[in-house]
């Protein structure tokens, strides 16, 4: 089939037109030649969606009532043994930090989603900014001709901008490695052109008869931005092909897998968050065969990407956030699963400057549902995310207004110096 | 396709051809609407209510702007009530119709269609549940809606919808108002009485108290915090149980439950027993009934002037887009200040029955929503305009609304319960598909937001406007290029199913001579063409935009 794209030619013959105001002439092209602590630092987020279980992945107990069929393996740092079924993430933790103490009380999905990806617990009357979207609200798109935020999930419903508005929503991509939707004009260029004039003649009279208020709709800008990143040549971020099939491969032929992959090219080419969603993990049934399977697409992932962005020196300036909206009960149910937990749970904090080789809590074996007890040096969502954003050079104590007149802060919680590496890198 | 989908589609195809060429032009009859009975006139109320915004455009020292079309107007009543613009058969009809009250006679009609009543019953949900997902298989959204649907249609009195939604008892697939509660309930089983004691006074009375639960309200200093639990305390003895919501699961002879309030990094065991409390007007409470049943008189005790002051705040927001009071749901309290419009409007509400029907009538009618948008090129002079109603107000169609009239913009004749099963469904599986792609509004969805450039490369390049767009066997693009008898028709045809607007003279000049040279090259030109111009129609701001 015959691409319907514009080239680049076109385009700037476009731009050049004067009926064609709302064409912005494009910036320069991928900006990602720095590299270690010079960069401006980026976010990659691993949502692992429905709810991991910590004793199949990070926090096994092998051998207790609670343990359930999950072994355990030696890892890179010597006091810290994770499950057997993340073999491959054994040899990169001492890249990370692992937190096995995240508490929350918060074990519904959505809710437990909005206050993991806010660091504020939901309420009913102020939906509160995830992480990504202060990010990019605070850091803005630079040079980018991509959105500064993007989502890597193929059916969840995208981070969002909440009070500070959907202008910050995070951009979806539904095929990491495919196309993305909806960036190809779907005639040839020629009516391409006559559409464009056609559309800047019905701007042109809607502003007439109401030059402030077309103003007010930022249509015109939309509009240029839309077809500025049509003709992009960072959509190439996008793209696998020009990657060597041996670190395809490795990332795993997977959506997560070339999920992980995107990201690091798109974090390369200057964006400032991305989150990737790893589906399927609510597992009420059958729980340790869900995380055989879920472990087969993560480990090859995740160990990847910290290794790919460690070689490539992008380590130091970009967090990586292995993360759930809460963990899964020590007991097992009649079901061979395991249930919603939120009490304590786990997470690994790669790059960024958090530590490395490190351990935060400890969880204990067997408790009681009812009333399990706090784990060993608990870390709490708010305190993840406020650390987050201060390793993103943004102040989480700025207090903004809602739409509705309300002040509110970022973060309610002070950046935590305890998950943060030392002058020696640890 | 399969073979059979296609014979469907073209039997459709051939017969709609018939129907329409029958008709001689892109122009379907349709029966106009009936007389309104002197009892069922509003004039003197929308006049008062006329007079109250022509003082406050006084004082605010701002001038109305100009009357806006009827057709604008038309199209702003079809968006509010049906979710979309309104079709070109329903455009021509309306323009037949001569007589002075044809706007209130359309919007009579209008109110009584299936398309109403499905439409916003699905606006109010939201202020009664919100959009979150709720606990699995004890509540159902659908059942609700349908539910809601119904009540409109019978144009039930909002005041008993509303005890029936506080009070219901059973079964949520039995009585499906049962689901405004069973969303409250907790991942351990129990009903979260705060969270249905904030969610009653926000839709039900227009005050957002949620933050007195745990503390005095910091700024609106007259909420306590034994408020807030006195409120939560009517829902205490209200259980989910098998059978369904009940404040009757204790049998009578024994200790019913108590709502108890555990302070913060207490033990459960300290908790402290809370009985029902109102705020103010005790008066109002009825002395038997169940808790729930006693709380919902007196929400809507007819001397509660929160309660209409509520939904003609609701109401206003879902006609213009944008509520006269903001956030919506938290008001003024009405004892504090001079009656305004919000008390007219109650006023009429409450003397005719409590009937949504007279609030959405009367808002329409009113000066307001039949001003044009701020034509002032000064932001500022525009804004101030503005948020006096002195013009109608610039607001983003909402995500079904854009799919709606995409969808609706695509055909000549209403897409309505008379359309055939196949277009129907493809409108439905449409909406869902487009709002997914596109993003749902949520909850908070009359504060006002931006676009994003998602939303933009979608309707660009996405496949709905494509379709949509296409001249091809059963679309309206193709009706119109072939049924309009001249390029001045198409061109016309095509701009009223868009925007509900005739092109203005440099337009039509424009697209008819873009019509004019493709004549020379072919059919297929002239297809490509008429494309091209439902493309920018869909695109322009015109479209996006409520104005």
């Amino acid at each position: 089939m015959e691409s319907l794209m514009l080239p680049r030619r076109s385009l700037l013959q476009m731009a050049a037109a004067p009926a064609l105001s709302f064409l912005l002439p494009p910036l320069n092209a991928r900006a990602a030649s720095r590299r270690g602590t010079e960069r401006a630092r980026s976010l990659i987020v691993l949502w692992m969606n429905g709810g991991m279980s910590q004793l199949e992945t990070w926090d096994p107990h092998p051998g207790t009532a609670s343990g359930g069929d999950a072994k355990d393996v030696a890892t890179t740092v010597p006091e810290l043994r994770i499950s057997s079924l993340l073999p491959q993430m054994a040899e990169q933790m001492h890249h990370c930090l692992t937190i096995r103490s995240v508490t929350s009380k918060e074990g519904d999905h959505e809710r437990g989603t909005a206050f993991v990806r806010s660091g504020y617990r939901p309420e009913p009357t102020l939906k509160y900014p995830t992480l990504g979207a202060i990010v990019v609200s605070q850091l803005g798109a630079g040079k980018l001709e991509i959105p500064p935020y993007i989502s890597v999930s193929p059916r969840i419903p995208v981070p969002e901008g909440g009070y500070l508005g959907n202008a910050w929503n995070a951009f979806r991509v539904h095929h990491p490695g495919r196309e993305v939707s909806n960036l190809e004009a779907p005639v040839p260029d020629a009516r391409q052109t006559r559409r464009l004039e056609n559309l800047q003649l019905l701007s042109r009279g809607f502003a007439a008869s109401h030059p402030a208020a077309a103003r007010q709709t930022l249509h015109d800008d939309l509009t240029g931005k839309a077809l500025q990143m049509m003709q992009s040549e960072q959509l190439q971020a996008f793209r696998l092909d020009d990657e060597p099939e041996v670190l395809k491969k490795a990332y795993g032929d997977t959506e997560f897998g070339r999920g992980c992959l995107v990201a690091r090219r798109l974090v390369e080419t200057g964006v400032r968050v991305v989150e990737v969603t790893l589906p399927g993990f609510d597992t009420h049934v059958s729980n340790h065969e869900g995380h055989v399977t879920q472990c087969r697409i993560l480990d090859p992932a995740m160990s990847t990407l910290i290794n790919d962005l460690h070689q490539r020196d992008l380590l130091q300036s970009t967090i990586v956030l292995c993360i759930s909206e809460f963990g899964r009960t020590p007991a097992v149910n009649p079901a061979a699963g395991r249930d919603h937990w939120p009490a304590w749970f786990s997470c690994v904090i790669s790059g960024g400057g958090f530590r490395k080789s490190a351990v935060i809590g400890e969880t204990p074996a067997d408790v009681p549902v009812s009333d399990p007890p706090a784990p060993k040096d608990p870390v709490t969502v708010p305190e993840i995310c406020a650390t987050i954003l201060d390793q993103l050079g943004i102040d989480g104590s700025k207090e903004v207004t809602t739409p509705v007149g309300r002040p509110v802060r970022f973060s309610d919680c002070s950046p935590s110096p305890r998950l943060i590496a030392s002058a020696d890198g640890h | 396709m399969k073979t059979r989908q296609l014979l469907v589609l073209v039997a459709l195809g051939l017969l709609m051809a018939v129907v329409v060429q029958l008709s001689g032009r892109v122009d379907p009859v349709q029966a106009q609407p009936s007389e309104v009975s002197a009892a069922d006139q509003l004039d003197t109320a929308v006049a008062g209510l006329d007079a109250w915004f022509a003082v406050k455009w006084q004082a605010d020292s701002v001038s109305p702007a100009a009357a806006a079309d009827d057709l604008a107007v038309f199209r702003r009543v079809s968006l509010a009530l049906y979710g979309c613009g309104p079709s070109l058969e329903d455009l021509r009809a309306f323009e037949r119709d001569t007589q002075p009250d044809r706007l209130d006679r359309w919007i009579r009609q209008m109110l009584r269609d299936p398309r109403f009543a499905g439409y916003f019953a699905r606006r109010l949900s939201r202020s009664l549940v919100g959009v979150e997902q709720g606990p699995f298989i004890i509540f159902r959204r659908d059942q609700l809606t349908d539910w809601l649907e119904e009540q409109l249609l019978q144009d039930a009195p909002w005041s008993e919808m509303a005890r029936q939604l506080i009070a219901a008892e059973g079964l949520w697939t039995d009585r499906p108002a049962s689901n405004f509660i069973t969303i409250a309930r907790m991942e351990n089983e129990d009903l979260d009485e705060n969270k249905l004691a904030g969610r009653t006074v926000r839709t039900f009375l227009g005050q957002r108290i949620d933050c007195a639960q745990c503390h005095d309200h910091f700024l609106d200093t007259r909420w306590k915090q034994r408020h807030f639990e006195g409120l939560a305390a009517w829902f205490g003895q209200a259980q989910v149980t098998p059978g369904g919501v009940t404040d009757f699961a204790t049998p009578p002879d024994q200790p019913q439950p108590e709502y108890r309030v555990v302070a913060p990094k207490e033990d459960a065991s300290a908790s402290r027993i809370v009985v029902p409390e109102v705020p103010f007007h005790a008066e109002w409470l009825p002395s038997t009934g169940s808790r729930r049943a006693r709380l919902a008189a007196w929400v809507t005790h007819a001397d509660n002037r929160r309660f209409e002051r509520a939904i003609a705040n609701r109401i206003w927001g879902l006609m213009f887009g944008r509520p006269l009071h903001e956030p919506v749901d938290d008001l003024p309290h009405p004892e504090d200040k001079p009656d305004d419009a919000l008390d007219l409007l109650g006023r009429e509400f409450r003397a005719r029955g409590d009937r949504l029907s007279t609030l959405i009538r009367m808002i329409a009618l009113s000066a307001p929503f039949r001003l044009n948008t701020a034509a002032a090129d000064n932001a500022d002079e525009a804004a101030r305009q503005t948020a006096s109603w002195a013009a109608f107000p610039l607001v983003r169609l909402r995500p079904e609304q854009v799919i709606g009239s995409l969808f609706q913009a695509g055909r000549v004749r209403s897409v309505d319960q008379n359309s055939h099963p196949l277009i129907r469904l493809t409108r439905m599986t449409s909406e869902n598909e487009f709002i997914e792609e596109y993003g749902d509004a949520g909850e908070d969805e009359l504060i006002p937001q931006a676009g994003t450039i998602s939303q933009m490369l979608l309707k660009m390049n996405g496949r709905f406007s494509r379709e949509l767009g296409k001249v091809d066997l059963l679309t309206g693009p193709a009706q119109v290029l072939a049924l309009s008898p001249d390029d001045s028709a198409i061109v016309e045809n095509s701009f009223l199913m868009c925007l509900s607007r005739r092109p203005d003279s440099a337009e039509l000049l424009h697209f008819q001579k873009q019509l004019q040279q493709a004549r020379q090259t072919g059919d297929e030109q002239r297809k490509a063409v008429v494309e091209d111009l439902f493309w920018a129609l869909f695109n322009s701001p015109e479209f996006a935009w409520n104005h």
